[in-house]
């Protein structure tokens, strides 16, 4: 593949424009100001323009930049692992685990931890799914038990033992001081502790979740903002048909 | 003023059903009592202070009674009991207690009457310091003028409480009148309250007695140098709603979160303990002229905000009563709605107008408390401020008491210095701009937005008979708010409640209720 430059756009190709805004913890004065553009040129920008500067408290004062980036970069050498999955549909999902699995599919889900928040995995898990996308439990070839928020790893772990889970799903939305990712590496260390790390599929999701993210944490997947039941479900039903006839092979 | 024509007698029939559902939960809290409420009632008493491993010394002590199974008969006589027995202050008895060093539990020793005394004594005292906090208030009111209203509510949530002071100061001066400082997360779950100063939240500061102490004083400090009173707010919904308030009174705040329901549905706290800790809560609160903010707007977090507008209006007023049998007063009643429409729904704008102004008029006299746009904030940062700026306009045409800043980074994080400054520009904007249009404009009497009104409050008559009809645990039980399922006795705290037993005193909540609510 060949080389493909890319520079932020403006109004003209490769005119680099970006727009900044930031504060320092300095009195707003022409030195201030200064002060601004000089640090915006380090961070390698050019034709710095500091169009706003407003104190916002006593020596706290926020501005506005634009400025030129110089940098250009090689978009054919950016690679994120992106789901090389076909978007299936709601009938087609349930069909393909009617025929390939004979058997309903069990998927468990939690918010863990101290994190309350469940409208995250509601919107995959509950009948009414999101944005007019069945959620799971609305499948009838896919039964969904979803334990809500505040719940600890272990019991996510008895629940999903118990069952017979196939897929376990979390959520995290609180990701400050990293919260989501403590979170989802206890979990994983939990299953590794009981050697079940390969029995179930794993798929972590939230508004600071990527599939990038995911992975690196070992996960099978990660899913982020505005996901749909559907993608999910889509995901699930390839993974898990294509460990079936891997099995067979063996 | 913006109106809209709703009938009265129906209005009247909604404030009967309400009172109604109030009652019947009325009669299982006064037979109840919770380790939280006698927690309180220690701190009242004076107890203060943490031993070597950080536990509250009234934790220690109520878990003291609890295993000498003395509990249902209250802490409070046998707190009386351990200070005639040492003949010292609270403070000494309290570690005399904790250390194992008296004997408090055999009450044969002192006459009734001297422990009647002794405990009447202690409550006066209580009741003396939630007074002097009233008045306190009061003065500083007089020397700076309360802010207009609506009043312009700001979150502060670093961690940090010395941080967190000058993210407070910095929003005072681009025009805040009220500082939240959000809790860190899952404070709510703790079943004591942490002391000292903090810094080390997630997502929030821990609400602790010395945190509220230092957020005052700088607030303090504040009002001074803009001339206009600085409000305090905290949070008191969890396992530990009375004692909170109890904190938050000591150290002069002005407004606390505490709905009757919210720790229930949006922590999985125990209903019963929930009951039982609010009522006592809100008796502090009353006392100490703090006004109580009630948390309806998060249904329609969970829950679609066209569809169950009504479950909002209903919990208003159900809190409304229950609140009044806490003896709080229209003044001290903010209660809680929101801007919470999917923006992309056609006239979500006009919606939004008919149920804030529902409220206005359903509570005319009370300080409405306001929550801006969250659910469907993105994370576009300049649509996200748009959509504030409308929410700005619902709120200043509709004659909203506490407005709750929305910030254009509410779908990233917990807010910068810059983004409370960005929300502020458009608040000040907006208010400025469009300050008289409520008393301007009026709503067509058989248009969109009149119609709305009416058909929210019909379905809100339903709704509260269908509540009064299974009580209104039972109605929590079957997931009739929020859509959130809480079963009676399920969820976090349950062990902490307790039968009263016939010899139970709790001569705090007694003079209080005795006393009745302070007006004016
Ligand atoms: C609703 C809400 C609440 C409600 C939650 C009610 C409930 N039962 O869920 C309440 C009021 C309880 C709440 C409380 C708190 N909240 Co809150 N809350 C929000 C809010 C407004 C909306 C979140 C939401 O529901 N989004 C809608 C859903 C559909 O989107 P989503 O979660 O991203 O889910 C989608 C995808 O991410 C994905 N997905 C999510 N999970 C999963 C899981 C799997 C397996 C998959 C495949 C996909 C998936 O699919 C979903 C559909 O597309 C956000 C702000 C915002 N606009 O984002 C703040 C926000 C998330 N809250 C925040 C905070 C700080 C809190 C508190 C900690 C505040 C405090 N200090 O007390 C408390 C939490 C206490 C606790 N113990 O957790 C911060 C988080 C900051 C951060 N980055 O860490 C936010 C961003 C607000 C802010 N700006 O400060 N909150």
């Amino acid at each position: 593949m060949g080389e493909e430059m890319i520079k932020p756009y403006g109004d003209t190709l490769n005119d680099g424009m970006v727009q900044l805004s930031f504060t320092l913890p300095v009195e707003n004065s022409p030195r201030a100001k200064k002060a601004a553009e000089i640090y915006v040129s380090k961070l390698n920008f050019e034709d710095v323009s500091v169009v706003h500067a407003r104190k916002i408290a006593d020596n706290f004062t926020c501005f506005v930049v634009y400025a030129r980036a110089i940098p250009i970069l090689d978009y054919s050498t950016v690679k994120v692992p992106e789901f090389k999955i076909k978007p299936m549909d709601f009938y087609e999902i349930n069909e393909i685990i009617k025929i390939k699995l004979h058997r309903p599919l069990m998927v468990v889900g939690a918010t863990i931890g101290s994190d309350a928040h469940t409208v995250g995995i509601d919107a995959i898990m509950n009948m009414k799914g999101y944005d007019q996308d069945y959620g799971l439990e609305r499948y009838p070839e896919i039964n969904a038990c979803n334990m809500g928020a505040q719940v600890p790893c272990e019991e996510l772990l008895e629940k999903a033992i118990d069952v017979k889970a196939d897929v376990i799903l979390i959520s995290q939305t609180v990701t400050k001081k990293n919260a989501h990712i403590r979170n989802f590496s206890e979990f994983i260390k939990l299953l590794e502790e009981k050697n079940l790390k390969r029995r179930f599929l794993l798929i972590a999701g939230g508004p600071g979740i990527s599939n990038d993210l995911a992975l690196k944490l070992g996960y099978d997947a990660g899913f982020g903002p505005e996901t749909r039941p559907s993608q999910v479900a889509s995901f699930i039903v390839t993974k898990i048909t294509e460990q079936k006839s891997a099995k067979r092979k063996i | 003023m913006a109106h809209i024509p709703l009938n009265t007698k129906q209005i009247d029939r909604l404030k009967q059903l309400a009172e109604e559902i109030a009652d019947q939960l009325q009669t299982f809290i006064s037979r109840h009592s919770s380790i939280s409420v006698e927690r309180t009632i220690l701190r009242l008493y004076g107890v203060d202070g943490v031993d070597s491993e950080k536990i509250p010394l009234s934790n220690k002590i109520i878990d003291k009674l609890k295993k000498k199974s003395r509990i249902k008969s209250g802490v409070s006589r046998f707190f009386a009991g351990a200070m005639l027995a040492s003949g010292r202050d609270v403070r000494i008895t309290a570690e005399l207690i904790d250390q194992g060093k008296i004997e408090w539990d055999d009450l044969s020793r002192f006459s009734h009457a001297d422990i009647l005394e002794k405990e009447k004594e202690l409550a006066q005292k209580a009741v003396a310091a939630l007074d002097e906090t009233r008045k306190k208030k009061e003065e500083k009111l007089k020397k700076y003028p309360s802010p207009q209203q609506p009043w312009r509510y700001l979150i502060v949530a670093t961690g940090n409480i010395y941080e967190d002071r000058i993210q407070a100061k910095a929003a005072v001066s681009a025009g805040a009148d009220v500082i939240a400082v959000i809790r860190s997360t899952a404070q709510s779950l703790l079943d004591y309250v942490p002391y000292g100063p903090t810094t080390e939240g997630f997502a929030g500061t821990f609400a602790t007695q010395a945190n509220f102490k230092i957020m005052r004083q700088a607030l303090d400090e504040v009002s001074e140098k803009e001339g206009r009173y600085i409000r305090l707010v905290n949070y008191s919904s969890g396992l530990c709603m009375a004692e909170i308030a109890a904190c938050a009174a000591l150290e002069d705040l002005d407004i606390l979160l505490n709905d009757s329901m919210y720790g229930i549905l949006f922590r999985d706290i125990n209903m019963k303990r929930t009951f039982i800790d609010q009522y006592f809560s809100r008796l502090i609160c009353s006392r100490a002229k703090i006004i109580i903010n009630t948390g309806e707007d998060n249904y329609l977090t969970t829950s679609d905000a066209i569809e169950n507008a009504y479950t909002v209006t209903a919990s208003q007023l159900i809190n409304e009563a229950m609140a009044q049998k806490a003896l709080l007063t229209p003044d001290l009643l903010g209660l809680g709605h929101a801007f919470e429409i999917d923006p992309r729904i056609e006239n979500a704008f006009l919606y939004e107008l008919a149920h804030a102004q529902l409220a206005r008029q359903l509570f005319p006299d009370v300080p409405l408390k306001y929550m801006p746009p969250t659910k469907y904030m993105s994370t576009d940062i300049f649509y996200s401020h748009c959509i504030d700026t409308l929410f700005n306009l619902a709120s200043v045409t509709t004659e909203q008491g506490i407005h709750l800043a929305g910030i254009l980074t509410e779908a990233i994080h917990t807010p910068f210095m810059q983004d409370r400054y960005q929300a502020l520009c458009s608040v000040n904007y907006v208010f400025n701009v469009a300050r008289d249009l409520g008393k301007e404009i009026e709503f067509r009497k058989d248009g969109f937005i009149a119609k709305r009104a009416r058909q929210v409050l019909d379905e809100v008559e339903l709704f509260l008979k269908e509540i009064k009809e299974i009580g209104l645990m039972e109605a929590i039980a079957r997931g009739k708010f929020a859509n959130i399922r809480r079963p009676v006795d399920g969820g976090k705290g349950l062990e902490g409640v307790f039968e009263k037993a016939v010899d139970y005193s709790n001569p705090v909540m007694e003079q209080l209720e005795q006393e009745g609510g302070i007006h004016g």
